[in-house]
Parts: structure tokens; C-alpha cells; sequence
């Protein structure tokens, strides 16, 4: 039962400290600077409180007291988000998870893994590799990112065309309900009966329950996997033979493609032997079966030379496939190295529009002055445009963010989305309007409501209010609020 | 081959307004299916047409009264699929009743179900609201997933009027290879199989005999066959097998009641994939690697979903048997009252399907 009388945050931490070791109720200033942000650091709030629990009933207490006198949670795993969704609330409590990092379960009969929602994505890996298993979804992140934030996000990665989503492998979560209150969705089987709460709860923000536990499925880690690298002199062809990649039925395990300047800031930094002159360059990995692998390396390297390949090259050893990745991988970093700050946008497109995407995007490139260098998850059109600023020239950063809102309006234009994987949290809040109408946002909120009546989990991210989406839709970007000018991390 | 979204919005305004409830039916082949259907029959299958197709996209869209078949033949033009391997019931599936009713074939553990396909759907609410969620591209994470949400909700929450689905290409070869033993040992041997790297995509049990299904490059399935040495069934026999058993066309399925299975109860486990079911198992249709159990009888619902519960999973009663009953597994409490206020988002004057899910909802 909610009551309206409001505790002081001395009387909260009292609260919280009468089940929670001390230092983890955390309320100076100093210890809780670190959580003022996610990876998207330019979007900063100081929370009330910090609290790091140890057992799911003193999470599920936590919830009872902030319930009780409706003080808003912003559940938070590694921090490593890209959308400002861990952003703590200035009236809230923050609600760190960092300390549930064990691995219950790995069952390599039924190939699942039981985890707490700390356990970082790689980790599940590691550990199931014993067994001949992995775990298929690989956000970039994945060395500190957490598999509960991955719930949150519903986090993708370089191969989820063959692999899926973070959706597509989670078999079950226990979640506590804003009450606190234990539910488990899913079950040991596929489906389950009624409402997919699950489907709803991944990709929900930490907007509807804060998950406790989760179930994936592991896969047998295939016995051959090779890439096939292949540089173009316009971004055109690069894209017509992704199409003729797909066409053929083959589905790669990965299928990225760089622009010239991505290019060029990946073969600095890692060395990794990519052909600097090229316009566009795709890498293709194609996993299976020795022979499967074999026969389908052979047809990929035959199509990116009918469809005009400067060069093409074949990873011969694991070492060689895994520099050619290295490339890709360190791509944004490297971008770090030729500009003073980067911001990395996260939009889908309808593939065949690439080539027009691109054009379009240079000209906003020219119009707003800011270089872009481009990364494409080319398999699923996902796009991640880096646009290169420099954050201690005032004004730039906003200038920046407009034109990052401008790419994802075209994204949704040409039939796409405002957010492939990374999330709305606060940063795409505002585009929310461009991708959906009025009645679509209210809907959206009256599914939030369902799990969350007093609007106290996460509040302010993922979906707006009408009211605020009135606002959005008539003020300029840089009347905005929770911003600061600051450094970029993609 | 039209779109009669207005007309269905128009009906959906005057039931509101006459307090009516909606019987939502597209093919009407999976009547069978949920509690008994009450409310005025509205019936969505002029509601028809593929609307987009892209094959280098993956992408189909099609409205959703669109027969399956028909979206069969088109991606087939193309060597593509609907890799989840739909039901068709006798070509009158419709794609809106099969995300509606959640329903995929044989090779669902490794490609994935409808659940996991679609891409995004419009719908029209119990308001009159025509609205579009998710989208034609494969990654899309703004907004909560309200596709998905669909699958199975048995239209209690609006009637779908679009569908957008990921689509696969065929695989290159196919090879079914079977071994005789007992459920005991196959529910372990193919959970054995799944964890091995090969170009395995479906595995079923019934009558002393397990069909392992392998499919993709030829080359890696011709040598799958050699390596693990079972019985090579001849091609059209295996075609035939998993056509009957995808289709729900074996004896075992019967839901005519002409038939000898005649009106008999049809369970359905959804369950651990290498649990075993020691007083049903030899008895059963054990498909999905384990995961999909079907068991044919009179039997105690409570029962079954203690063994369900304790094989990690949950049972419905799918087809025959008391309709007027709960026919899906118990809900606890506070995930009754969660589905009901997002029923009550959606529907909020329970125009739609009431009670087809649920007696509660």
C-alpha cells in the first residue's frame, strides 16, 4: 500500500541499513558520484541513494520500503548501457545489482545456464565452454556487461542474424514485481501458457520488475568458423552483395560492414591488414560443419568477386580470424583516436536502403559540419553511425545530438527504427514521438501501468508520457534537461 | 485479397457500444483450441493478401488473414520459409491464428518459433485503435515487444491485422535418420545429439522409434549421417513423417470425431527437455527434443500439472475434453492479476475473445 508521507534520505538509509550491510546503503556524494551515469555519459543525475544488496530478499525488502513510500528504483547491472537507461532519478534509489555474480547452474544435458543478473555476458561463455557450449548473443560490451542488463535491453550483438537475440535465448526469469513480490516467467520448456510475459519483460528497461535470476540456452560451439574479408570501392556494391549473400541461402554467423573512416581508424589502431584505400569492407563469417563451412567460404568469396571486390582475403587459422574480428571489434575506440569525442547513434534500416541512408547522411555530415564514420551490423541493418565531435567547443555536443535525432528520424522514414539494440532509456526518448503516434505511446503506457501502477520503476525512461511527448514534439533539443556537455563513450 | 481493416474497425466501434463481446475467427481451423468461444463471430479472413516481400530483406509482411499457404508459395518462388514450420490444418491456417495461437512445427527448438519471427504487427485494440508495433526490420528495441506479446494471447488482446515476419531459406538438403529404442533412452540420446555441433533440426519419439531430422549444407549432412550411423530413412518416407507429425495429421492427433482418437483429451507439455515422465513417457509423442510432450487420454488435470510442474514445465489441455474447464496450466495469483489489467489495457470493456484463455480473463 502506497502512503504519501515522504522519508528524508537519512531515514531511508536507516531503513535500508537495518537489513543491508552499511557500506553497501551508500549516501555521500563522493561514493556515489561513479553511478551518476551509464556508458552514455553526457546524460548525468546524483541519486539519493546507492544500495548494493546481497540476497533476493533483501532486494525484494528494498522494493517493499521504496513501494511503500513511492520512491523511484533504477535497477542497475555493469553500467556499460549506451541509452541512459541506468541514468539514476534525483529523487530515487539506485539499486545495484553488482553483487549477484554467480553462475547457479550450467547443464550441459539440457544445454541452459542458471544465472544471477550480475554474471557478465562473457562469463557464461567461459564458463560453458568446458562442456562444448557458449552463449549466443555477444553485445560488444560483452567483457563487463551483465546478463540481467542484457534482459533489459534485450542486447544483440555481431550475431544474432543466425543467433538471435537476447529474446530468443533467455528460457525463463524470476522477476520481483514493483511490490516486490517473486514472479517467474517462462518455464524449463519453450513456452508457456497465457500472456508472453517474458517477451515483454526483455527489452523493457528495467521500466516493468527488476529480474532476480534468468535461465539461457546454450548451443554447441561449432567445430569450424571462418571469415571472409572483402574491400569495395563504393558503399553500394558492398551492400548489393550482402543482398546476394542472403540471396544465395546462406546465413552467415556474422556479417558486418565499415565505412572509409571506420576503416581507416580500425586499421590504425589494431593492424589487422584491412585495405585502408577501400570505400566499404565487409567482413562474413560463416560457421557449421568442416564441410558445411568449407562449401559455404567458397560461394562467399566467388560473390563478393561478382559483385566487384577490390580484394578479398580468408582467414587460414583461429589467430587470423580473430585479428580480422579485432578490427571490427575495436572500431569504436579507434574512431576515439581520431576525433576527441564520438557519439554513437543505433538505428535499423531495411537494408536495401542502405546506399541511400548513407548519402543522405553525408549531407546532414556537411550540414552540421561534424565528420560520421560508420559501422553496420550489415546482416540485420542495424547501423551504428559514430558521429565525431569535439565536447570542449561549446555548443558542439548539442549540435551533435540534433544530428544524431535527424538519423534516426531518416531511419524511421525509410521503414526502419529509432533503436536497434541499444534502448530508449532518456537519450531516444524524444524520437519516440517519430517512430510512434500518440495513441501507440498511450498504449505503451498502459502496459507499463499494468505491472507498475504508482510509476515508480525507472520513471522517466523508454516510453513517454503524452504530456512530455506534447512537449518533445514542440521544444528544441537544447532545452532538454539532464544533459551536461561532456565526454562520449560509444 | 483485400484490406478490410475499416469494416473490422467499424464492428469493433458498434460491439463496444452495444456491450458486445467477439468471437475473433480467421480460418476458424483452430476452434478446437482454448475454452469454448462465446460472442458474436467476427470473422477477419477477408482480411487477406501478402502486403510486402522482400527476399534479400527476409522480410515478408502480410495481412493477417493471409492462408499460410499462401505465403508458402510465395517464399517457396524464392527457396524460403517460414522456418517455424506452421500447421496448416488442411490449408485454412491462417498467419493472424497462427501467432494468435502460438503455434510452430518440428524444427522450433532450432530455428525458433512464430513467437520468435515476428517482427511486428498491427492491431486494433477494443477501443477502435489501429496500431503498429515493432516493425520490418530484424532488430527493433524501441517500445515494449507487443508482437511478441500476441503470440498465444489467443486474440484477448486486439485482432491482428498485420503481420511481419522474419523469413529463412530452405536448407539446401535434408536426411532423417531413425534408431529404435525406448522413450527412457531417446528423451537422453537426443538431448546427447542437441549438444553436439551438427546440422540437427528436429528430433521426435513415438511408437519405439526416434527420427532425427538433419538439414543445411548437404555436404555436412551427408557426413552427419555417416558419422553417427543410424538408419538412413529413404527421402520420402521422412518427408512424409515430419509433414504428418508438423501438420498434426498422425492418427495420434485425430481430432475428427469420425476418428478413432474420437473427442479423446490431447495434452500438451511444454516441459524440461531431459526430464523424464516415467508414467507417460512410453505412451507419448515426445517432439521438440524433448521439450513438446503429447499425451492422448482421460486424465486428471490437476495430475498432469504436478508432472508437468515437476518435469520444470507446464500442460493444456489442447484439443477434446471438457472445453467449459480451465484447459491451460494453473496461473499463480499475481501473474493472474498482471495479464488481466494488461488485458484491461488493451480491451479495457473485455470485448475480445472473453474467457477463450482463461475463465478469468
Amino acid at each position: 500500500m502506497s502512503t504519501t508521507n515522504k522519508l528524508s534520505t537519512d531515514e531511508l538509509c536507516q531503513l535500508f541499513r537495518g537489513f543491508i550491510a552499511p557500506q553497501n546503503v551508500i549516501a555521500d556524494e563522493e561514493t556515489l558520484k561513479p553511478y551518476e551515469c551509464d556508458g552514455l555519459s553526457m546524460y548525468c543525475e546524483m541519486p539519493l541513494i546507492v544500495v548494493l544488496p546481497e540476497t533476493v530478499a533483501q532486494v525484494q525488502e528494498v522494493l517493499g520500503i521504496c513501494h511503500s513510500h513511492a520512491v523511484p528504483v533504477v535497477a542497475r547491472g555493469a553500467g556499460t548501457g549506451l541509452c541512459a537507461g541506468a541514468m539514476p532519478n534525483a529523487e530515487g534509489v539506485v539499486l545495484s545489482l553488482a553483487k549477484f555474480k554467480n553462475i547457479l547452474e550450467i547443464n550441459p544435458q539440457t544445454r541452459t545456464a542458471r544465472l544471477q543478473p550480475g554474471v557478465r555476458n562473457l562469463a557464461i561463455s567461459e564458463a560453458a565452454a568446458e562442456y562444448g557450449l557458449y552463449y549466443g548473443p555477444d553485445p560488444s560490451s560483452q567483457i563487463a556487461c551483465t546478463i540481467g542488463g542484457n534482459v533489459a535491453e534485450n542486447s544483440g550483438g555481431v550475431h544474432c542474424l543466425k543467433y538471435g537475440l537476447t529474446v530468443h535465448n533467455v528460457l525463463s526469469v524470476e522477476m520481483l514485481t514493483v511490490e516486490g513480490e517473486k514472479v517467474v516467467l517462462g518455464s524449463d520448456g519453450l513456452d508457456s501458457c497465457g500472456l508472453d510475459l517474458l517477451a515483454l519483460i526483455n527489452g523493457s528497461e528495467g521500466l516493468l520488475g527488476v529480474i532476480t535470476e534468468i535461465q539461457v540456452k546454450l548451443l554447441p560451439i561449432p567445430e569450424k568458423a571462418r571469415v571472409v574479408m572483402a574491400g569495395f570501392d563504393n558503399v553500394q556494391q558492398a551492400g548489393d552483395s550482402v543482398g546476394g549473400i542472403i540471396a544465395s541461402g546462406i546465413i552467415p554467423a556474422g556479417l558486418e560492414m565499415m565505412d572509409s573512416y571506420a576503416i581507416f581508424a580500425a586499421e590504425d589502431f589494431a593492424k589487422a591488414g584491412y585495405p585502408k584505400e577501400a570505400k566499404a569492407l565487409l567482413l562474413c563469417e560463416v560457421d557449421g560443419t568442416t564441410e558445411e563451412v568449407q562449401e559455404h567460404i567458397e560461394q562467399v568469396e566467388k560473390l563478393f568477386h561478382s559483385f566487384g571486390a577490390t580484394s578479398v582475403r580468408t582467414s587460414q587459422t583461429e589467430a587470423e580470424r580473430a585479428l580480422l574480428w579485432k578490427g571490427r571489434k575495436s572500431a569504436f575506440p579507434a574512431v576515439g583516436r581520431i576525433s576527441p569525442d564520438y557519439y554513437c547513434m543505433d538505428g535499423t534500416i531495411p537494408r536495401g536502403q542502405l546506399a541511400h541512408v548513407l548519402t543522405q547522411m553525408q549531407r546532414l555530415s556537411e550540414h552540421y559540419q561534424l565528420r560520421v564514420a560508420n559501422v553496420f551490423h550489415a546482416g540485420d541493418g542495424n547501423l551504428h553511425p559514430l558521429i565525431l565531435f569535439d565536447a570542449n567547443i561549446p555548443g558542439e555536443f548539442a549540435k551533435t545530438e540534433e544530428f544524431g535525432g535527424k538519423i534516426l528520424e531518416l531511419c524511421v522514414a525509410v521503414g526502419g527504427c529509432i533503436t536497434g539494440e541499444h534502448g530508449v532509456g532518456i537519450e531516444k526518448i524524444r524520437q519516440m514521438s517519430v517512430q510512434f503516434t500518440e495513441l501507440e505511446l498511450l498504449q505503451f503506457n498502459a502496459i507499463k501501468d499494468a505491472f507498475d501502477p504508482v510509476g515508480t520503476l525507472n520513471p522517466g525512461k523508454g516510453v513517454p508520457t503524452l504530456r512530455r511527448c506534447q512537449e518533445y514534439r514542440s521544444i528544441e533539443p537544447k532545452e532538454m534537461n539532464n544533459k551536461k556537455e561532456g565526454v562520449a563513450h560509444g | 485479397m483485400a484490406d478490410i481493416s475499416t469494416d473490422i474497425q467499424q464492428q469493433i466501434l458498434a460491439a463496444r457500444n452495444d456491450k458486445q463481446t467477439l468471437n475473433i475467427v480467421g480460418g476458424g481451423s483452430k476452434s478446437f483450441m482454448g475454452r469454448e468461444a462465446i460472442g458474436e463471430r467476427l470473422d477477419v479472413s477477408g482480411h487477406s493478401g501478402i502486403v510486402n516481400y522482400q527476399s534479400v530483406e527476409l522480410v515478408l509482411t502480410a495481412r493477417a488473414g493471409t492462408p499460410l499457404i499462401e505465403i508458402e508459395a510465395v517464399l517457396a518462388e524464392n527457396n524460403q520459409m517460414l522456418a517455424f514450420e506452421p500447421p496448416r490444418f488442411s490449408g485454412v491456417a491462417t498467419i493472424g491464428g497462427t501467432l494468435a495461437c502460438n503455434q510452430s512445427g518440428p524444427g522450433r527448438p532450432w530455428a525458433g518459433s512464430v513467437r520468435d519471427h515476428v517482427l511486428g504487427v498491427r492491431l486494433i485494440n477494443g477501443l477502435g485503435e489501429h496500431l503498429k508495433f515493432g516493425g520490418q526490420v530484424m532488430k527493433n528495441v524501441a517500445g515494449y515487444d507487443v508482437s511478441r506479446l500476441q503470440a498465444g494471447a489467443m486474440g484477448s488482446l486486439g485482432v491482428i491485422t498485420e503481420i511481419s515476419l522474419k523469413v529463412l531459406p530452405k536448407p539446401a538438403a535434408s536426411r532423417t535418420v531413425v534408431w529404435d529404442m525406448d522413450a527412457r533412452d531417446a528423451i537422453d540420446f537426443m538431448n546427447q545429439l542437441a549438444a553436439r555441433p551438427k546440422p540437427i533440426n528436429a528430433t521426435c519419439w513415438l511408437q519405439g522409434r526416434l527420427y532425427v531430422r538433419l538439414s543445411g549444407a548437404l555436404s555436412a549432412v551427408k557426413a552427419t549421417v555417416k558419422e553417427w550411423q543410424g538408419t538412413e530413412l529413404e527421402q520420402k518416407q521422412a518427408d512424409e513423417f515430419w509433414r504428418q507429425l508438423g501438420q498434426q495429421e498422425l492418427s495420434f492427433f485425430d481430432k475428427d470425431a469420425s476418428k478413432k482418437n474420437a473427442g479423446m483429451p490431447l495434452w500438451r507439455f511444454s516441459v524440461n527437455s531431459a526430464a523424464h515422465i516415467p508414467s507417460l513417457d512410453e505412451h507419448s509423442i515426445i517432439d521438440w527434443g524433448g521439450s513438446q510432450r503429447w499425451l492422448r487420454g482421460e486424465q486428471d488435470k490437476l495430475h498432469m500439472e504436478s508432472l508437468a510442474a515437476s518435469a520444470g514445465g507446464q500442460v493444456s489441455l489442447y484439443a477434446g475434453g471438457d472445453r467449459r474447464s480451465e484447459v491451460m496450466h494453473t496461473t499463480p495469483e499475481v501473474l493472474q492479476v498482471i495479464q488481466k489489467r494488461i488485458k484491461a489495457s488493451f480491451d479495457p470493456d473485455g470485448i475480445f475473445n472473453p474467457g477463450r484463455l482463461y475463465n478469468w480473463m
